[in-house]
């Protein structure tokens, strides 16, 4: 039987993990499926993957694709932080990160800040309920004001748009998702994973046991009623000789410096992701009607992104050889002089 | 009249220049080929507060702060009315004679010697910003002219500090001569003693803080990342790398080996190096007391996930902020039990230069060896202060990586990698590295409980097995951290126990007692766990003191902990007001337990 392979001969189930442990219709599982279609169609070696979690249900998903992938499932907040190392280490594999709202812009959020001030090389997911699902739903940072819990508290703070914030704080790729919306959200994975700096992915993943019920603006039913996207958009990986259909009249087309290229069909006038104050804006009326802006948000192929910043050579530094990193023991000679008097 | 031993402290307010002229002053002193130390206690702040700085010429060799005080230099308007207090009966002080000496600064016996030394700066340096500076040249020269500092070895240690800039060695010299002036004009005569030139006297030995040694050590160990976030007294050390580490580390593709990131916080420095090790990179964090409390959490997740990560802790006086620019020993317990839950890790404690480098070098070897964190304890007195030393020397020995398999070891063996599986006792089992591209290398690291094949687990076998497991690893640690060494032939009835920087003034303190007709010997262990040799010292003494600076005896406590049937032999000596221990402090506690 001849079995799907992509570029690289794998298939699909060279992409899956263990079996999951979120509850029944979680959203976080459907990003999953999304996580495993893109570096499916991306044709990325899992092998080559670095996945890298914090704490909470989200936090738990990379065992749940990719299982040929190193993965580190580390502290509260702190993925941010870890990746940076990671990275630092070894530039040259594909960091995936994914955490939750209360683990990127509560505990986490400063870490998360200079994480993207830097636009270290990551594709970095949100998977955004609302809420706090394992402690059995709490309020996250990123619940809306005047949105009512299961057990009735009505939230009384603005909440954290991550979007925004990341754009802020210079993120170089903004994008906000729907876990239900698989042919939206793969292709804009596939863009992340292909960008060079810090990619942001706000997914709005409705919590089916703790912020689903009448009252919350994050249940399935008010996200799906509320989604506003901004484009269609294709993705077609580097070296994909394939003709989009691309309207020059309407259409944006990006091509990312690993040569793949993104189509954004407006759906709106005058939307180009490229304008940081247009994108700040943009997220504001949407946030001022209670509407999902999704889409490729705000995209800035220009900064240089960590790897180049910390001028990084073309071998891992984990994979340096002895003899580069151990300096001759008579090197110390003449240091020693420089300390006498 | 005493030759080569004389301790003099300098009073001055800290930005005014003192930082120059103190080292001037103990530079040319060692380049006279005298044995002598410096301490610096200098205030958390920039310019304005009070800053002491002491000199001690001692023919014996011994380097650490002595509190008798011969000559006291009052450069300090704020600190005069005290520091004339400090000066020992029949000692001397120095002041600035511009302005006559107010009555209330006189004590009885003790001989004042004036240098007008803000007349003599304005006579001979142009009005500027230079000039307020200039002011404490001329003390260096009031000094070099009652104690016979020679202006030769001063003129070549100028010309050593500021080189390429003639016009700054010129004003610096001039104000040094007019104040060596000053003095022999007034023809003064005292019975302190005086500096002789020693022939050879420091040949081939070096000058350096802690904090140097232990940044070369971490570049010969390796280092390719490093993280940290400034604190004192912690910043020179990751200064120091960033400093060397374009020297010896040459680049490749025209690029960097190595990257040196200033993290956010303590919490995302201690992270960085989490994911650096995890993913095969040797990397390091040094901090403080402050930082230590913050990367409690992260320490937990390398003991538990089996994460190599080596930090670096120069201690200094807490708790809380506590006296930020003072040394202490007291985070010793903080290091050993880091982190929530059952824990315990190796600490490596250096007691000198050669230490320093030595097992900063070391630290990753065991780190990685281990798979989990290795702590190096030094503090303020050893990391910030200049100590005379021996050159460093590496051994030039390979890098210990532990058990990491490749791809090839993977195809090579038979059965399927089972990330957690210890299978030499040694608690530790064999890790993979990122990169590694065959199929069974990956693995999921958590700081959830994990069995033996690498998968979550909440079984509560498991869980029982596994902390056993990784507490087998200290153990393991307690064989492979260095000997202690020992100072004396081992076989006196009386034994010192000393670590740290606590171990020079302990060797004062029992050669002190020598004198007295009392040997002892010293111990100096040179990491946590303690080693067995040093169980079998306090076995082999009929009494032992243990020397730490630190409130609660937390070295005393580790003993009592693993061996209570030893603690009835330790007497505890406790120094812990934060300034660099002394021979006298050491002693002043000695003769209390003496009379209990």
């Amino acid at each position: 039987m001849n079995q799907k392979v992509n570029k690289i001969e794998l298939s699909e189930k060279d992409y899956q993990g263990a079996p999951s442990s979120m509850c029944q219709g979680c959203g976080h599982d459907a990003i999953s499926a999304s996580i495993r279609k893109a570096f499916y169609e991306s044709s990325i070696d899992p092998r080559t993957v670095m996945k890298l979690s914090g704490i909470g249900c989200s936090s738990k998903t990379p065992a749940y694709f990719m299982g040929q992938s190193f993965g580190i499932n580390s502290v509260h907040g702190r993925m941010a932080a870890i990746a940076t190392g990671a990275h630092a280490a070894n530039h040259l594999m594909t960091p995936i990160g994914v955490s939750g709202d209360g683990d990127t812009s509560a505990i986490g959020l400063g870490n998360f800040c200079h994480m993207v001030r830097r636009n270290l090389n990551i594709t970095y997911i949100i998977e955004n309920n609302g809420v706090y699902g394992l402690t059995k739903g709490q309020f996250s940072a990123t619940a809306d004001k005047g949105t009512v819990l299961k057990k009735g508290q009505i939230n009384q703070n603005d909440p954290i748009d991550i979007c925004q914030l990341a754009i802020t704080m210079g993120a170089t790729f903004v994008a906000r998702s729907f876990s239900g919306d698989r042919k939206q959200l793969a292709p804009l994975i596939q863009a992340a994973a292909a960008h060079q700096g810090t990619a942001i992915l706000d997914v709005l993943s409705p919590c089916v046991t703790f912020n689903n019920h009448e009252g919350s603006t994050k249940s399935l039913k008010s996200i799906r009623a509320n989604l506003d996207p901004v484009h269609d958009l294709d993705f077609t990986p580097p070296a994909e000789d394939i003709a989009v259909d691309y309207d020059p009249g309407t259409d944006v087309e990006v091509t990312l410096h690993d040569g793949s290229r993104i189509v954004l069909t407006k759906l709106r006038e005058n939307y180009d992701p490229r304008k940081r104050m247009a994108a700040l804006v943009a997220l504001d009326d949407a946030i001022q009607q209670d509407k999902f802006l999704t889409g490729l948000i705000y995209l800035d192929q220009n900064t240089p992104s960590f790897a180049e910043q910390m001028q990084l050579p073309d071998t891992a530094l984990a994979y340096l050889s002895e003899k580069e990193l151990r300096p001759n023991p008579k090197a110390l000679d003449a240091i020693n002089d420089s300390f006498k008097v | 009249m005493p030759i080569n031993d004389i301790n003099i402290c300098v009073a001055t307010a800290n930005g005014s220049g003192s930082a120059s002229s103190n080292n001037i002053l103990f530079k040319s002193i060692f380049h006279m080929g005298i044995p002598c130390s410096s301490k610096n206690m200098f205030p958390s702040n920039i310019q304005g507060l009070p800053t002491w700085y002491q000199i001690r010429a001692n023919a014996e060799g011994f380097m650490a702060r002595k509190d008798v005080i011969d000559v006291m230099v009052i450069f300090n308007p704020a600190t005069e009315t005290e520091d004339v207090t400090r000066v020992r009966k029949g000692g001397m002080v120095v002041y600035d004679s511009t302005k006559e000496l107010d009555d209330s600064l006189l004590v009885e016996g003790v001989q004042y010697v004036g240098v007008p030394a803000e007349q003599l700066v304005k006579d001979n340096v142009k009005a500027g910003v230079l000039r307020k500076k200039m002011r404490n040249m001329v003390y260096v020269g009031a000094v070099a002219g009652l104690f016979n500092v020679s202006m030769n070895s001063i003129e070549y240690v100028l010309k050593a500090t500021f080189g390429n800039k003639p016009e700054v060695i010129e004003s610096n010299l001039r104000c040094i001569k007019v104040g060596y002036e000053s003095i022999l004009e007034q023809n003064i005569s005292h019975d302190l003693g005086t500096l002789e030139e020693i022939d050879g006297g420091n040949k081939n030995k070096i000058i350096l803080e802690g904090n140097t040694a232990a940044a070369l050590g971490c570049i010969f160990g390796g280092v390719s990342v490093v993280s940290w976030y400034p604190i004192t007294p912690s910043s020179s050390l990751a200064e120091s790398i960033e400093q060397y580490l374009p020297k010896l580390r040459p680049e490749k593709d025209g690029k960097k080996t190595y990257a040196v990131i200033q993290a956010e916080d303590e919490i995302a420095a201690a992270g960085m190096v989490l994911g650096a090790n995890w993913a095969g990179a040797r990397s390091m964090t040094c901090t403080s007391g402050p930082g230590l409390s913050l990367m409690n959490e992260m320490v937990g997740l390398s003991y538990f996930g089996e994460v190599p990560c080596n930090i670096f802790i120069i201690q200094r006086g807490g708790p809380s902020t506590g006296l930020p620019t003072r040394t202490q020993q007291s985070d010793l317990l903080s290091m050993y039990t880091c982190s929530h839950g059952d824990t315990k890790h190796p600490v490596l404690i250096p007691y000198d230069m050669r230490t320093n480098f030595e097992l900063s070098r070391f630290s990753f070897d065991l780190s990685e060896r281990l798979q989990t964190t290795v702590f190096f304890a030094s503090d303020l007195d050893l990391g910030m202060n200049l100590w005379i030393s021996e050159p460093l020397e590496d051994s030039g020995a390979p890098l210990d990586r532990g058990e990491v398999l490749s791809e090839e070891d993977l195809k090579a063996r038979g059965e399927k990698f089972a990330r957690f599986m210890d299978e030499d006792g040694d608690g530790v089992a064999a890790r993979t590295i990122p990169g590694n591209m065959h199929r069974d290398a990956a693995y999921f690291t958590s700081g959830a409980l994990q069995n033996s094949l690498g998968r979550r687990s909440e079984h509560e076998d498991e869980y029982r097995d596994t902390l056993l497991r990784v507490r087998q690893k200290l153990e393991t640690a307690r064989e492979l951290i260095p000997p202690p060494v020992v100072l004396g032939n081992g076989d006196q009835k009386i034994g010192f126990i000393a670590l740290g920087s606590s171990v020079e003034a302990t060797r004062e303190a029992v050669s002190r007692l020598s004198k007295k007709g009392i040997e002892a010997d010293i111990i100096i262990p040179l990491g946590l766990p303690l080693h067995d040799e040093l169980y079998a010292f306090i076995e082999g003494h009929e009494k032992v003191y243990l020397v730490e600076q630190n409130r609660d005896g937390q070295v005393l406590s580790i003993i009592r902990d693993e061996r209570p049937e030893l603690s009835h032999k330790i007497n505890s000596i406790r120094v812990f007001n934060g300034l660099p221990i002394t021979a006298g402090g050491v002693m002043e506690e000695y003769n209390r337990l003496g009379e209990v």
